[in-house]
């Protein structure tokens, strides 16, 4: 086991590795005119440093001046000790910024996600053990529904109806316009209160995927010989789905959940920058789109680890929880 | 073949059936109802009926987005107006109640004389001193006044003046003549030696007929620079003046139509005129009505055309891109799957590295880069099909390898090595289409998900841009909080059709999974 894990450790990194050299390559490969744009923008900013300071600067960082494979390997040296430079849009240093906003993405995409899973898992298995029933059409349409559902359309109707008609909620932001009037606890649950439609959005996009995938699996197991055994010797149809099949679907579902936690730290990109919540999909949309470098790479970057991340716990899990899984 | 034709052979064999089989032997296979594998798929998914329904709305969504353009009477980026009434303020007009004052020497007739002769004319003296100049006032009538010292003239004082027609600046003899002639009634009269002629209300004609400049006690002037008032239209507007109208029409020498209204102000003892003129304006945001039949958008554009445009070109982005991938997957997939080995490894690593190149945040790095490059609209469309293609293949891939790696084990492999049977035509002729099923169902899937990612980034604006349309930027508007408030009808048709599509592509996948499994019992 632990020999299985060092080796899948190991191709991560080589992984890794390639996946920030192209990062790095296609960074490289943007139209200089974009970057000294954005540079030159930048520096029209009241108080900020001159032109020539920030292309310096970005020469330094990415050793723009090398060969692309010199500069990368001085980048990933860099990055490795941990120095990912300032921001241009935000003018703090990424990291500074990364853990002002990754905490806020990581609640919302918690909550989100338990509620998905509380959502999510029930219904898959109402649905696969009444197969071909309208209970089971209806909720396959709903996970389809979802799946299909873009989320800016999704999040736009929300807004339509409970922000514009209903009023219950505001448009954007994440806190209200009396924020520092209130008490602590008054803040607090003004700040739930701006994260409820974010949190909707979320929930209803990706709760189809688990649906289906809970669905498809207790089919599976209910299909499997133990289930007629376990009917045969007389248990009830609860004692039979409930104990006996819904254990053994757990084991996929419990490592599609493994792989997809460190994905939670990754923030909604979409979701967070239609609602106006500052967590780090927010911050790197606006990076992205103002052309702040820095913060982009080490979001690309970020995003790649959380993904290998993901695909290597789900690995491990699936051979610790399933005993019938032996890695040599 | 078509599912269709499959379904349609399959009865027509069954009828064959019914009628002959009294004519075959035993043994004959024609006794039996033979259906090919396609048609026992076809079978099952037409037994679908959320599949069907599904089918039913990918045709429709067809015939809408390749048909709806040619059978829409609107084009894609026919622009529509209607008429808007705008007011402006137009106009001034002061009626002159003071004596105006013109040098024709300015040093002996300088303001402070103009100033004492003034004073002289409201006492009713005919001479007056001022300066160590002796002055003569020669009345003409109430109105008009010249001034002589030294036996000459100096200047003149009038409540009427004498303005050009091309706004230059006249000659002193040119006002003074024109005000004698227009006192003394002349209808003729020659100043500077031209001949002129004098019309009743006060207009200025030369020999042949030409106007030259008119006398007034009004002085009309434009609110803006740019604006220059014929002749006619201060007739008009001098006229309402004078019968105290509050607002006329005049039709200028464009032919613009306009009304007038007519206002005075007490504190400036000035007539304001506004203007209150049809203007063509861009139909933006207009509700649905017989026309539009969705309204029409931003740029005053009908809305349903967009959306059948728009359909077209979210629909042919998603299958260029699919089939961009798929292709490059299925070259990849089946050359890792049949060889094994090193180059298994390296195409594995290779697919594990795609997996993990975070797209979303690429396409918006590089849909912003395109925007500072003011790549043109249609080249950004071909880079976005690249791009989704390029970066989509790692899925395919893994399948169709996952799939060769089972079947190149089985005997039929085998049979056709032993025939001699070249490489290339082992794996495209012989593997291949046995990962079809797996393959179709995955392209179907893919197709909604690529249609939602376009749509995204067209909604981010990074993705199509004007003037062509995609459901994506259709939506785009709705970041206007103004429009997403009050204007229904110009995202949610574009929301739900985008919803739909993408919900049906999903359905068919899954029907044709489910049909393709030779375990379904149904």
């Amino acid at each position: 086991m632990r020999k299985y894990i060092i080796k899948r450790l190991i191709q991560s990194l080589i992984i890794l590795f390639f996946v920030s050299f192209i990062i790095y390559a296609l960074m490289r490969c943007l139209p200089t005119s974009y970057v000294e744009a954005m540079a030159r923008q930048k520096s029209m900013q009241p108080g900020s440093k001159s032109y020539e300071e920030w292309l310096a600067q970005l020469s330094a960082m990415y050793n723009m001046d090398g060969s692309i494979i010199s500069g990368f390997f001085q980048w990933l040296g860099q990055m490795l000790r941990g120095e990912f430079g300032d921001s241009w849009k935000w003018t703090v240093p990424v990291l500074e910024k990364f853990h002002d906003t990754v905490w806020l993405s990581f609640v919302m995409g918690f909550i989100s996600f338990v509620l998905e899973i509380i959502i999510a898992i029930p219904l898959g298995v109402i649905a696969a053990t009444k197969q071909y029933s309208k209970t089971d059409y209806a909720i396959s349409v709903i996970a389809l529904a979802g799946i299909s559902l873009p989320t800016f359309f999704f999040a736009s109707l929300l807004k339509l109806v409970f922000s514009v008609k209903l009023g219950w909620f505001d448009l954007y932001g994440l806190v209200g316009r009396s924020y520092n009037l209130l008490s602590p606890m008054g803040q607090l649950m003004d700040k739930a209160n701006h994260l409820v439609l974010p949190i909707i959005t979320l929930v209803v996009i990706s709760m189809g995927g688990l649906m289906r995938y809970t669905r498809t699996n207790m089919l599976e197991v209910l299909s499997a010989d133990y289930i007629r055994t376990a009917r045969a010797k007389g248990l009830s149809e609860r004692k039979v789905i409930y104990h006996h099949a819904f254990r053994n679907t757990l084991i996929p579902i419990v490592t599609i959940i493994g792989g997809s936690l460190p994905g939670l730290f990754s923030g909604a990109l979409i979701t967070e920058t239609l609602f106006g919540i500052p967590g780090i999909g927010f911050a790197s949309y606006h990076s992205m789109v103002s052309g702040d470098i820095p913060f982009s790479m080490f979001f690309m970057v970020f995003t790649a680890i959380l993904t290998l991340l993901g695909n290597l716990i789900a690995d491990i899990l699936y051979a610790v929880v399933d005993p019938r899984v032996r890695i040599a | 073949m078509s599912e269709n034709e499959i379904k349609k052979t399959a009865l027509n064999e069954g009828e064959n059936n019914t009628k002959e089989t009294e004519n075959y032997s035993l043994n004959d296979d024609r006794r039996v109802k033979v259906l090919s594998p396609g048609a026992l798929v076809a079978k099952r998914f037409f037994r679908n009926r959320l599949a069907v329904t599904g089918m039913v709305i990918l045709i429709f969504m067809f015939l809408f987005s390749f048909v709806g353009g040619l059978v829409s009477p609107y084009g894609q980026d026919q622009k529509f107006y209607r008429y808007d009434v705008q007011t402006k303020d137009y106009a001034g007009i002061i009626h002159n109640e003071d004596l105006r004052y013109v040098a024709k020497d300015a040093d002996l007739f300088k303001s402070s004389v103009q100033a004492q002769a003034f004073l002289n004319i409201q006492r009713g003296n005919s001479s007056f001193s001022y300066g160590g100049n002796d002055y003569t006032i020669e009345k003409i009538n109430d109105d008009f006044y010249v001034f002589y010292a030294y036996g000459e003239i100096v200047g003149i004082g009038s409540r009427e003046l004498v303005n050009s027609s091309d706004n230059s600046t006249l000659s002193f003899d040119m006002t003074y003549d024109s005000l004698m002639a227009k006192a003394k009634g002349e209808k003729k009269y020659t100043s500077d030696g031209v001949e002129y002629n004098m019309g009743e209300d006060g207009v200025v004609t030369d020999a042949s007929n030409n106007e030259v400049a008119y006398v007034s006690q009004y002085i009309v002037r434009p609110i803006m620079s740019d604006v220059f008032f014929t002749r006619e239209f201060k007739d008009q507007l001098i006229e309402a003046v004078e019968a105290g109208k509050e607002s006329f029409e005049f039709k200028d020498e464009n032919g613009q139509d306009a009304e007038y209204i007519l206002k005075f102000n007490p504190a400036t003892k000035q007539w304001d005129v506004k203007q209150h003129i049809e203007t063509r304006v861009f139909d933006t945001y207009s509700f649905p009505s017989k026309e539009h039949w969705l309204g029409t958008d931003r740029n005053g554009m009908d809305m349903l055309t967009r959306l059948m445009y728009g359909g077209r070109i979210s629909l042919i982005i998603g299958f260029v891109a699919v089939a961009i991938e798929s292709i490059i997957g299925v070259i990849m997939g089946g050359i890792a799957g049949y060889f094994g080995g090193w180059v298994d490894g390296v195409i594995m690593r290779l697919v594990d590295i795609f997996y993990c190149i975070p797209s979303m945040p690429l396409f918006i790095i590089l849909g912003a880069a395109m925007d500072a490059d003011n790549v043109p609209p249609m080249t950004r469309m071909m880079y976005l099909m690249l791009i989704l293609g390029f970066l989509g293949w790692a899925g395919t891939a893994r399948l169709v390898r996952g799939q060769i790696l089972s079947l190149r084990e089985q005997e039929f492999m085998t049979a056709t090595e032993a025939g001699g049977i070249a490489v290339s035509r082992r794996i495209f002729r012989h593997l291949i289409p046995n990962v079809m099923p797996q393959l179709i169902v995955v392209m179907t899937m893919g197709l909604g998900s690529t249609i939602i990612t376009e749509a995204t980034l067209s909604f981010l604006g990074l993705g199509v841009r004007f003037p062509f349309a995609s459901w994506g930027n259709i939506i785009n508007d709705v970041n206007d909080t103004f429009v997403l408030t009050n204007y229904w009808f110009i995202w949610i048709p574009a929301g739900v059709l985008l919803l739909v599509t993408v919900l049906a592509f999903n359905i068919v996948g899954d029907g044709l999974r489910d049909a393709f499994d030779p375990k379904m019992k149904r």
